[in-house]
């Protein structure tokens, strides 16, 4: 018999193994670590996003429910993103509802994308996006953002990945796992580039809630859409969902908007792959549309004060880290230390037992920062700063 | 301000310096604003919020209706203020609906939550009548839940 290794498809093996996963694995054999290595909220969802998914089920509702996603969530969704990105979108043909916006990602992908053609997308970035091209036999081409830019797409650099094969360009503003934020005036430049080469852009904007504006952060920012530029609308997906600002990650409840013909393409797949998305995470999400802004706004400023503790932690170990315009992530820079990130990481570990992830988990762009996420109680959070401070000493 | 109070009622412990840190702000900025809130009378006092019950005292709680006579000239206040100075009296509110005053009042055990009633509060001019219920279990205090906080169960590193 040809040995199994042989059998696993061509695009699927040439996937490296995830460096979050080497690293989860590392972690995992020890006891009392203070992980900043999640990328999730500590906090449960909201209790009446809760309540409403089990009244769901006492209800009976268990079944599957339309392909698109159930019409009332449908309009929620439209209204909410109406509101928030000022872009429309019909409920009846251009809202599809997904397992996350992993899956919305990958019908994207596996929706636009023949062999060979490709995605431009820039890192570091969400671990998923590569291998998310690849496995639509795409050619995923990424564009470096720089710690000295403060992570921000440059429009010239994303200029000259274009080629002949180009097909979109995928955004993930804020990003995760930097925190960058990309200024309008390169946003619209990204636009005009995605008008004059007739590419499709599509937009992750599942951090878009979590953005810290004046009074240091306590204050919400302002989240532009890519697709509520002029002309952008009709050419960009956009992919939210529920896990971020809803603290909804295990409820798996993600969506994408797009034209009618783009949404009919990804609603295909989904169909035969997904059928639909669960129906109670789909009554839950209703119930977080409608009646949940209080509760992102509570988090957002736990979030907000957390982000306080650990700029000025950073600041007062010398270590230099820009200030990330939104999400719940910070990346320090530790390459004055003259150590890579993944061993900065793992004798962090070693020594004070707290969890930070490399950034070439997330390309090898992220070379030379860590990841810290401060989605995690304010205490741990201040016990870490602790441990990170003694052990940056020893450096 | 806001975040300010918001904080404080949630962790009214924090010294000004971690609320400085938290708020982005400095300290003297931090003990400038707390100064004027208290100026102001918007804090008007601190407390923690306990569950007696786990070290097992005994002391109960009662929230009393209370109906009363206004006032002429001085409404409900006068009288509700004079009820409010008495040491049994935790909250004293005015209400909207089928009575005046909801008035949460604590001693050492039943008979003295029953004497303060009858021999205090139902004596005073001006109390029409008082209908007292017994508080039997605490779910949930000053916004805080009384069940064991949630353990973090996620995974220690994820994407």
């Amino acid at each position: 018999m040809k040995p199994l290794e042989e059998r696993i498809a061509q695009q699927v093996s040439a996937i490296p193994r995830s460096g979050i996963r080497d690293f989860f694995e590392l972690v995992q054999g020890r006891d009392d670590v203070i992980s900043l290595g999640v990328g999730e909220p500590d906090f449960a969802a909201p209790w009446h996003i809760r309540e409403a998914a089990i009244f769901s089920l006492e209800q009976g509702q268990t079944s599957y429910t339309s392909n698109l996603g159930m019409p009332a969530l449908r309009e929620s969704i439209s209204r909410y993103v109406r509101g928030l990105f000022g872009v429309s979108y019909s409920p009846e043909n251009e809202v599809l509802v997904t397992v996350g916006v992993s899956e919305a990602l990958d019908l994207v992908c596996r929706a636009i994308l023949n062999p060979g053609d490709e995605i431009i997308y820039h890192e570091p970035c969400y671990v998923s996006y590569s291998p998310s091209i690849a496995m639509a036999y795409g050619k995923a081409v990424a564009v470096e953002t720089k710690v000295e830019d403060e992570f921000v797409l440059r429009a010239e650099d994303v200029a000259a990945a274009i080629t002949e094969n180009t097909r979109a360009i995928l955004l993930n503003f804020p990003t995760n796992p930097t925190g960058a934020v990309e200024p309008v005036e390169e946003l619209e430049k990204i636009a005009q580039l995605a008008i004059d080469h007739d590419l499709l852009v599509i937009s992750d904007e599942i951090y878009c809630e979590l953005l810290y504006g004046e009074e240091s952060g306590m204050k919400p920012g302002k989240h532009v859409s890519i697709a509520s530029l002029p002309g952008m609308r009709e050419r960009t997906i956009l992919l939210h969902g529920f896990s971020k600002a809803f603290a909804m990650t295990g409820f798996r409840l993600g969506y994408a908007c797009a034209p009618p013909v783009l949404t009919e393409a990804m609603m295909k797949i989904h169909q035969y792959s997904m059928l639909c998305a669960p129906i109670m995470s789909q009554v839950a999400a209703i119930e977080a549309l409608e009646n949940g802004a209080e509760a992102v706004e509570q988090m957002r400023k736990a979030y907000a004060q957390r982000r306080n503790l650990v700029l000025r932690s950073f600041r007062e170990m010398g270590i230099p880290c820009f200030s990330p315009g939104g999400a719940f992530y910070a990346f320090p820079d530790i390459r004055k230390f003259g150590i890579s990130s993944h061993e900065f990481a793992v004798r962090l570990l070693e020594a004070e037992d707290v969890a930070v992830v490399p950034g070439t988990a997330f390309g090898q762009a992220g070379e030379g920062c860590v990841r810290a996420c401060y989605a995690t109680s304010y205490e741990k959070l201040e016990l870490a700063m602790e441990k990170m401070a003694r052990f940056v000493k020893t450096l | 301000m806001d975040a300010l109070l918001d904080l404080l009622q949630q962790e009214g412990r924090l010294p000004v310096s971690e609320m400085a840190t938290r708020l982005g702000k400095t300290e003297a900025e931090v003990q400038q604003m707390l100064q004027d809130l208290t100026d102001k009378g918007v804090i008007f006092g601190f407390h923690a919020v306990v569950d007696r019950d786990r070290i097992g005292d005994r002391r109960v709680q009662a929230l009393i209706e209370v109906r009363l006579t206004p006032e002429r000239g001085g409404g409900f206040d006068s009288l509700a203020s004079r009820i409010a100075k008495f040491d049994q009296v935790r909250n004293c509110y005015l209400m909207s609906g089928g009575y005046d005053l909801a008035v949460l009042v604590e001693g050492s055990d039943l008979r003295e939550v029953a004497r303060f009633v009858s021999e205090k509060l139902s004596t005073l001019e001006g109390v029409v009548s008082t209908a007292t219920h017994f508080q039997l279990k605490v779910y949930k205090e000053a916004g805080f839940l009384a069940s064991e906080a949630p353990v973090d169960d996620r995974l220690a590193v994820t994407p």
